[in-house]
């Protein structure tokens, strides 16, 4: 009898995980690939950037263009980042906390800009401000520059972080719901002090957590700000511009060593991520453990 | 955590809950004439009319020019191998993304967490430096080339580098739209069927992969938009030879920088409809998704 059953308690075990080998070759396939395509190139990155020693690197990020192009990325960050933040929590609160006609569809539209192609995204803003576009020849007039100049990076770079905190606001503030929130109004808080006090805590995460990768992107982009900056060397070149026009040079060491810069931008990021997540696991997962809100019928 | 992270990251993945019949109890809350009226504002600024000036340029041509734009041979060949290369990466990240996905949930091993972190890598590396890295280690005096072009095989500055870096740039959409979804799978349902005397490989195709398809399609038409508008990391590897290796988006650089705006247009357009498209797309998968997982 107790034979009996431990060989159903072994053979329902044996059916719901696969053998010791199987297990073995699976994790070894996976770890294999992941090293491939991730591991492998970095690696590249740091070697290439060292290639001529560690002097040679440091020269090449001493290069006045060099700084320049950091010095621009971070001020592309520095508008983007908080223009996009605002956005990102004024439109969570519209569409989390209110029901109104025409929310699915500008809950898509929000996303629009990831489905659309960098060069596109670029494309369209010389369409409108470029000397041939809509209002290029009254921002010559007033000698207003904004393709080709620091204002159109900017707006392309805003395009294409356009949904990132958005995107991570609406779903959490969604799971939350607004019995908080109204409890704190029908208590006599007013509305910022209610933002304040009680969204903004229960939000804090979710949003330093779309902050980074947002700012990942904007001082990463490449295709969008390409088509809009006229590489203008130390004065329109971000630094995966200046990356590019180095390595077309020939100057593969000066290349790497930016791109360095921004693959240890990378790597910061995802720690900062991998912190959050790591830290706050047992949050979010009580915050995904609530019962979903489903339509009354 | 990586429920999070898929949120934050792939293009469409809100869920709309509607909590209908509590709309008069929510305008309780102050602020939604001004969000509201501010995130359309906002939305019209950067997306919408800027995206609608592609259209009126469209229009400002006639029909001949407009299709001979989108249809020479040049343009034809681009687009086969935009689409051919992209609709190639994603299929290889199916693939390789359900088994990291799998790997992740499923078994323990060390350096576990370091791995799920690494998946992300792609997001948050500048798609340059991507392009310039894979093009070193796949080049002739490469780590990975010096072994493979003794052998006759060339990978960078062909077709195949692109479906390398296109690889690279989608690998983290599949495993992260799975791997929730695998987290949530029930595993009673695993022991049910193999005390039924299914055996593991009948389980899998059988109760398992129902279960996630909607998720793995999702990922991978996610990594297939993401792969047909990619720039900065295919120019590098590609080598850029006009109808082998030049891409889409490349041909509208490529036809900005000769000031031929309308055919830059044009081609734009195109590439704007199927980026439509696929938002589409996305968007029905997601939804087959919700139901699915609200039917359980």
């Amino acid at each position: 009898m107790s034979s009996d059953n431990n060989r159903t308690v072994r053979r329902v075990t044996a059916g719901t995980t696969e053998s010791p080998w199987v297990r073995r070759v699976l994790i070894a396939l996976a770890l294999g690939f992941m090293f491939l395509f991730l591991v492998l190139p970095l690696a590249a990155v740091a070697t290439e950037a060292l290639r001529k020693g560690f002097g040679a690197y440091v020269e090449a990020l001493k290069e006045p263009d060099a700084w320049s192009s950091i010095r621009l990325t971070l001020i592309v960050a520095a508008i983007t980042v908080p223009m996009n933040l605002v956005f990102g929590v004024a439109a969570a609160w519209a569409i989390a906390k209110f029901e109104f006609r025409g929310k699915a569809l500008l809950t898509t539209l929000v996303d629009l800009p990831f489905a659309v192609s960098p060069v596109v995204a670029g494309l369209i803003y010389v369409l409108v401000f470029g000397a041939q576009g809509w209002i290029g020849p009254w921002l010559a007039e007033h000698d207003i520059k904004i393709i080709f100049a620091v204002p159109g990076i900017v707006l392309a770079t805003v395009f294409v972080t356009f949904p990132f905190i958005a995107r991570e606001l609406i779903p959490l503030m969604q799971a939350q719901g607004t019995d908080e929130e109204q409890a704190a109004i029908v208590l006599g808080a007013t509305g910022w002090q209610t933002f304040w006090r009680v969204t903004l805590p229960n939000i804090k995460w979710g949003l330093l957590y779309g902050v980074i990768l947002c700012n990942a992107r904007a001082m990463g982009e490449f295709g969008a700000v390409s088509v809009v900056s006229g590489h203008i060397r130390g004065q329109t070149n971000t630094m995966p511009l200046h990356v590019e026009v180095l390595y077309n040079e020939y100057q593969s060491v000066a290349a790497f060593a930016v791109a360095s810069l921004l693959a240890i931008l990378a790597l910061v990021t995802l720690v900062i991520k991998s912190v959050i997540e790591w830290r706050h696991e047992r949050e979010m997962k009580a915050i995904a453990e609530l019962p979903p809100e489903r339509p009354n019928p | 955590m990586a429920g999070v992270s898929s949120s934050a990251l792939s293009s469409a993945a809100a869920p709309l809950s509607r909590p209908g019949g509590r709309g008069a109890a929510k305008r309780v809350l102050p602020g939604f004439n001004i969000t509201l009226g501010f995130t359309v504002f906002y939305l019209c600024l950067i997306v919408l009319i800027p995206l609608s000036a592609l259209v009126f340029k469209t229009f400002t041509l006639d029909w001949a020019h407009f299709w001979s734009a989108v249809t020479s041979p040049r343009v034809m060949a681009s687009y086969r191998l935009t689409f051919g290369a992209s609709l190639l990466a994603a299929l290889v990240n199916l693939v390789f993304g359900l088994l990291v996905a799998w790997v992740l949930v499923r078994y323990k091993f060390p350096g576990k967490r370091i791995v799920d972190a690494l998946v992300d890598l792609p997001f948050a590396l500048p798609t340059a430096v991507a392009g310039i890295s894979l093009t070193a280690l796949l080049a002739g005096n490469g780590w990975i080339g010096q072994f493979l072009e003794p052998h006759g095989i060339k990978l960078a500055f062909t077709p195949a580098g692109i479906v390398i870096a296109l690889i690279f740039i989608g690998l983290p959409f599949v495993v992260r739209t799975v791997q929730p979804v695998l987290e949530d799978t029930e595993r009673e349902l695993e022991e049910a069927a193999s005390s039924l005397g299914a055996t593991r490989l009948q389980t899998f195709t059988k109760v398992i992969l129902p279960a996630i398809m909607p998720a793995l399609l999702t990922g991978f038409a996610m990594a297939f938009a993401r792969a047909i508008g990619e720039y900065g990391s295919v120019i590098f590897i590609a080598g850029n030879m006009p109808m082998i290796s030049e891409i889409t988006p490349l041909i509208i650089i490529g036809k900005l920088e000769q000031y031929d705006y309308a055919g830059a247009t044009a081609v734009a357009l195109v590439m704007l409809v199927i980026s439509f498209a696929m938002l589409l797309v996305i968007n029905g998968l997601q939804g087959w998704q919700r139901r699915r997982s609200g039917d359980s």
